[in-house]
């Protein structure tokens, strides 16, 4: 999204949420002003809620609204894909060919799921061949339930895995891996599974406390870490994996394979020149300030969610914290003078360890815990009120926070 | 949570529950507080035999209460985890038991009016 005089504009994407929620909160601020949002997207994803669908515990249209529901009124919405950014002569050009010049532009496109860089493995393939992969959406979503609810029946070698890059909500992959382990368990099954977590380093969290939190975790429910493994390429014939390893590629067999492919920032924020270019070189993120937001070469330009180059913050819980940061210094440009605000890395998970237990983990750029309730939730903890958050709480408080309101 | 305020803790829960069965159920309880001060101050004491019966109603109201937070989530009584789950069980029994007081006692006067 983007406001500005003449019109903004923003690219597509999942996380475009955030463009909502800045549109909301800047239509109430800002008089005068010319807002236009481009969003290519009909449907709007809570995106939070494609563990819960994997795991069987909620039906898909827990996940899906309609975008336009969320949008107010007096502002622009073009339902078409931003297909060009000009940062120099400020211009956005639409992938159904309109142009639109910007005084200010918000880049939140999200971020894009790179499954072709998976040898052997096609989005064709989720729900069967013992294949799961909830990223791809709320349909891919269910039909990764229905493979990981045979293997939690049948049993047998279960590998769970994440992409080296940066992603999206990094406790998702531990999320799904307990989740299973837990249904399996439930059901009587436990011996017959064997489950392996793949990490894509020597740490199961980016957070080394709460990595060490999660290994004695793993520990207790008998899974198995396999340390740098980084899947490469799957034969689903034969249900073999292989991963690329320090030592060179190894190859495993499985019965329920998860999938969270590479991640990276659009084409069309990688072809503007606004990623940086010597960072994330293969995936792109927007060079902005980290306490800003704004863009390091072109200050007119913010990028809010998973686009934004900075470590941690791709969760809805960090769009939460960003959005301020951006409306004020947006504001503040607008009016001529400098905004103070700053955004310290915050993100949030509640990170789910079985069904109807979660821990609230919080934490900034630093890798401090930074819990909302200290000394009442605590955030190492396997808590029932977490998982009513994660349940009852996160969506309605996501829902008004799309508002505005929260 | 940033900015916790009162009028987020509103919107959220204008989203659990939708606007319209939130504020319903806000008019809802406020009405029956309204009725029960009513039959209070008209009846001017309070009698003794309809509060034995709001009370022994309260256990009712309590276990509801926490059956029903059971049945709306994926989750039971094996899913305590520390003191602060255990303080949320309690309080949502409690919220169970005064409410369901509250309304035994206010509809036993409504009904039987100032003859007890």
């Amino acid at each position: 999204m983007t406001p500005e005089r003449n019109g903004p504009h923003e690219p597509k994407s999942p996380w475009r949420c955030f463009a909502h929620q800045l549109v909301n909160r800047l239509i109430d601020r800002l008089d005068g002003a010319s807002i236009t949002i481009i969003d290519p997207s009909e449907k709007h994803l809570y995106q939070p809620g494609l563990s819960l669908v994997a795991a069987g515990l909620k039906p898909t249209s827990y996940t899906e609204s309609r975008t336009a529901d969320w949008l107010p009124g007096g502002i622009a919405y073009i339902n078409e894909a931003a297909a060009g950014i000009d940062p120099e002569t400020r211009r956005v050009t639409t992938s159904g060919g309109q142009a639109i010049d910007y005084d200010f532009l918000v880049v939140a496109p999200g971020l894009v799921l790179d499954h072709d860089a998976i040898e052997g493995f096609s989005l064709d393939l989720v729900g069967s061949n013992g294949i799961g992969a909830l990223y791809a959406g709320p349909e891919y979503a269910a039909r990764t339930w229905q493979a990981a609810s045979k293997y939690t029946e049948q049993g047998g070698v279960g590998i769970f895995t994440r992409p080296a890059t940066e992603m999206k909500c990094a406790g998702a992959p531990l999320k799904h891996t307990f989740l299973i382990d837990d249904i399996a368990r439930t059901a009587g099954n436990a011996g017959k599974t064997e489950i392996i977590y793949a990490a894509n380093n020597q740490s199961l969290f980016g957070v080394p406390i709460v990595s060490e939190k999660v290994r004695m975790l793993f520990e207790d429910r008998g899974i198995t870490p396999a340390y740098s493994h980084v899947l490469k390429s799957i034969e689903p014939g034969s249900q073999r994996a292989t991963f690329t390893t320090p030592d060179g590629d190894t190859e495993l067999e499985y019965d329920y394979l998860h999938v969270i492919p590479p991640q990276r920032a659009p084409d069309v924020i990688r072809q503007s020149g606004l990623s940086w270019a010597d960072k994330w070189t293969d995936q792109g993120w927007v060079e902005v300030d980290r306490q800003t937001l704004r863009h390091l070469r072109f200050p007119e330009i913010f990028a809010l969610g998973d686009v934004a180059g900075v470590p941690k913050g791709k969760t809805a819980a960090s769009v939460k914290w960003q959005v301020p940061v951006v409306e004020d210094h947006l504001v503040a440009a607008i009016a001529g003078t400098e905004g103070t605000a700053t955004y310290n890395g915050y993100t949030s998970c509640p990170l789910i360890t079985r069904v109807g237990r979660a821990m609230l983990i919080e934490f900034d750029y630093q890798n401090n815990l930074t819990p909302s309730f200290p000394g009442i939730i605590a955030p190492l903890e396997e808590l029932w009120i977490s998982w009513l958050m994660k349940e009852v709480a996160l969506k309605a408080t996501y829902n008004a926070m799309l508002r505005g309101k929260a | 949570m940033k900015e916790l305020t009162f009028t987020t803790l509103i919107a959220v829960f204008e989203e659990i529950f939708g606007r319209g069965l939130f504020w319903a159920m806000v008019v809802a309880a406020a009405a029956i507080t309204g009725a029960y001060l009513y039959v209070l101050v008209r009846d001017r004491s309070m009698s003794m035999r309809k509060f034995l019966l709001a009370q022994l109603s309260m256990p009712f109201g309590a276990i509801a209460a926490v059956l029903f937070v059971q049945l709306v989530t994926n989750s039971g009584f094996s899913d305590i985890g520390g003191p602060i789950d255990l303080m949320v069980l309690l309080g949502v029994a409690t919220l169970g038991a005064v409410g369901i007081a509250v309304l035994v006692y206010t509809l036993q006067s409504l009904i039987r009016s100032r003859s007890q």
